[in-house]
């Protein structure tokens, strides 16, 4: 007998052993990352199988009011679908994967050798995706707001309150890198745009996200022992459905500016006229912030005196119109820099730029909603304001992600695929919203799929609205599995780090 | 052939411009603006709350606090006094951390221990004395729900003292940078108890 036993069980063993201590190591690896890249991969990935799940929701539910006199999905289940897919396209989608690219990219563009408290970050994401998980437990056993099981309802909450928790603890790592990790001789000023981007958004979910979680304290607490003074399972979202809406969800899809400006700049190699501009429109986007935290609509009615006018006028045009003008500067000095230079477009430009123009579609969709003469309250009007912002956003992520990915995972990702997904997810967006514009004003009822009537082609609208969606899920799911298998197999990225910035006298 | 490594040039200089102040002040942000939403709340129900005559009959009062309800205001007012205690400590600390002076920071940072044990046991006296329930009415229910919030964030103020207490024990009496952000979020906390105290407990 040798002292190395090369039969086929020890070997076999051995080579289990192995494999089981590589993939606890793996686990290991990703319980305690404290890598920014490896964090942010983390939060872009779950976010994008999220995007999926919700997409197919969104088909489910357009689908389900097709025709309105029969149902294929029972009646409770429905109610809990309408109201997680709002709750996944903002906390589960939209957020998450704009701060896990911030996560990503901006340690890099800063210049610093680590995302600061990386840990936290970390700890962050599973506080997130620990909450994500509470919160669709409570949605399968009819929990959510309106939900009929009171157990449920209060694991919801404990849930968004987590998802609250981790968002912070994430949007506080992103802040805290740019405003103390930037390599010396960078000023604010000079930040990176994308960069930029990302402390505007940052500081504005510190600020908002508490006024949220303010509410749930007081709604989960009364709906734990009194169920009165907040009225009780219906009023969870009449206390927090504001979160779930306009201008709040303005405030994740800043970091789209910042990702079309910075393909801009590499696009026209850093020759960025009037750049304090852009600086300036994504923070006249930050003002959303104001609006959110007063937790009330600001609307507009045009048919009373001059004076009534005049007064709901002015609050209206601040918190509506104010983000809207920080987009149009972006876009315009974005394009104007394209017009002046001999620029070599980037597949990436593609998604970036359409995603960006379906949030300031969402945009002027959520000020028209605000004007009361046009009835629009309680319609299908409003979901295709959230489709339009948060689709916007997962396009703008398709972007960011084959912009910067070759830079986070030194592979390129090819173009024609990213440029064809680009457009078919412009597609899918402007298919799942853009007909509940319309049947809006045909009066079809918000979160309500069964006995409603109205004049129009009612099997139309809601067709292309479950088509929408379920195109936009092939589309996330295609980009997902061209993203991987290029950025493990592809060619090896040419980029170098200094593509991620722009020139800042340029 | 030139066998030497080409060695690569230094990287730049990262300047870590006091993250822990920069934190503080983010935590500071957000634990204001969660007690702030929830004075906001607690104010727009004081306000919407029906009228009721007053036991003489004399006037017109908010039904909003139950009459049977009485607010300790010794231990109140003894919190908000406590609070510009642990504040002047927490400067102590800071004072005495850029001398390099281990002892007085060291001994500052247990004064505000001190105090924010017994900002809690305070809360605590006031729970019992008050004597309500938290499913007797819509004013204890938020009550109960904005002073525990407050009494949560006391105690992450107490686990950012003992963090500094314990790195100041063991040798760093230099570390300005923690002591100083320990300081900024006890200035903060304070300041969002004295909103919260005048809210609650003065105007009721």
């Amino acid at each position: 007998m040798t002292a190395i036993d090369s039969s086929h069980s020890a070997t076999s063993s051995s080579g289990s052993i192995a494999t089981r201590s590589t993939l606890l190591g793996t686990i290991a690896a990703y319980l305690t990352a404290s890598d920014h890249k490896r964090i942010g991969r983390l939060l872009i990935s779950v976010s994008a199988i999220f995007a999926i799940a919700t997409a197919v929701e969104g088909a489910i539910l357009g689908i389900e009011r097709i025709s309105p006199s029969s149902s294929i999905v029972d009646a409770d289940i429905i109610v809990q679908l309408f109201s997680a897919l709002r709750f996944d396209l903002i906390f589960s989608v939209a957020a998450p994967m704009m701060l896990g690219l911030a996560v990503a990219v901006v340690p890099m563009q800063v210049g610093a050798r680590a995302l600061a408290f990386a840990r936290s970050a970390m700890f962050g994401f599973y506080l997130w995706l620990f909450g994500v998980i509470l919160v669709g437990s409570s949605y399968l056993n009819n929990g959510g707001p309106g939900g009929g099981n009171a157990e449920m309802v209060d694991l919801f909450l404990i849930g968004l309150g987590l998802v609250i928790a981790g968002l912070l603890l994430i949007s506080t790592s992103v802040a805290t890198t740019v405003l103390a990790s930037r390599r010396a001789g960078m000023t604010l000023i000079e930040t990176p745009i994308f960069s930029w981007s990302a402390l505007v958004a940052s500081v504005s979910m510190l600020l908002t996200l508490p006024v949220v979680a303010g509410a749930i304290i007081y709604v989960a607490v009364d709906h734990a022992y009194e169920r009165a003074t907040f009225g009780a399972t219906e009023g969870v979202n009449a206390w927090i459905g504001w979160a779930f809406t306009t201008p709040q969800i303005f405030i994740v899809a800043i970091p789209t500016l910042g990702v079309l400006a910075q393909i801009v700049a590499t696009m026209t190699r850093g020759k960025q006229p009037l750049r304090a501009g852009l600086l300036i429109g994504v923070g006249l986007m930050s003002t959303a912030v104001i609006g959110a935290v007063t937790q009330s609509s600001h609307s507009v009615n045009f048919s009373g005196s001059a004076n009534d006018v005049l007064k709901s006028l002015i609050p209206y045009l601040f918190f509506n119109h104010l983000p809207i003008l920080g987009v149009f500067i972006v876009l315009g000095l974005s394009l104007l820099a394209l017009k002046n230079e001999r620029a070599k477009l980037n597949a990436a430009f593609v998604p970036a730029f359409l995603g960006v123009g379906m949030v300031l579609t969402g945009m002027i969709g959520g000020s028209v909603f605000r004007i009361t003469n046009f009835k629009l309250a309680n319609t299908v009007f409003e979901e295709a304001v959230l489709v339009y912002v948060c689709y916007g956003v997962v396009l703008s992520g398709i972007g960011a992600v084959a912009y910067f990915g070759p830079r986070i995972w030194g592979r390129e990702i090819p173009s024609g695929p990213v440029l064809g997904l680009g457009l078919l997810g412009f597609l899918a967006t402007v298919l799942a919203s853009l007909p509940y514009f319309i049947a809006g004003f045909a009066d079809q009822p918000a979160s309500v799929a069964n006995n409603f009537d109205y004049s129009g082609p009612i099997w139309l609208w809601n067709s292309l609205v479950g088509a929408g969606h379920a195109l936009m899920a092939l589309v996330v799911l295609l980009f997902f599995a061209i993203a991987a298998k290029s950025f493990r197999s592809g060619t090896v990225s040419s980029a170098t780090s200094a593509d991620l910035f722009e020139s800042v006298n340029g | 052939m030139n066998t030497s490594a080409t060695a690569l040039g230094a990287g730049p200089t990262v300047v870590m411009r006091r993250p822990a102040l920069i934190v503080s002040g983010f935590l500071s942000a957000v634990s204001a603006m969660l007690i702030g939403s929830m004075l906001a709340i607690w104010l727009d129900f004081r306000s919407n709350a029906p009228l009721r005559e007053s036991t003489d009959g004399g006037k017109m009062l908010r039904d909003w606090l139950p009459e049977n309800i009485k607010i300790p205001e010794v231990a109140t007012n003894t919190m908000m006094m406590t609070f510009v205690i642990t504040c002047v400590m927490a400067q102590w600390a800071v004072y005495s951390s850029r001398r390099n002076d281990s002892k007085h920071a060291s001994l500052a940072l247990g004064v505000v221990l001190l105090t924010e044990i017994a900002l809690i046991n305070a809360q605590l006296a006031i729970y019992s004395q008050m004597g309500i329930g938290v499913r007797d009415g819509s004013y204890m229910t938020m009550f109960y729900a904005v002073t525990a919030t407050m009494l949560v964030i006391i105690v992450v103020c107490m686990g950012f003292t003992l963090l500094a207490l314990f790195r100041s024990i063991a040798g760093r009496a230099g570390d300005l940078d923690l002591v100083s952000a320990h300081a900024l979020y006890c200035y903060a906390v304070s300041a969002i108890f004295a909103a919260l105290w005048f809210v609650v407990y003065v105007q009721k």
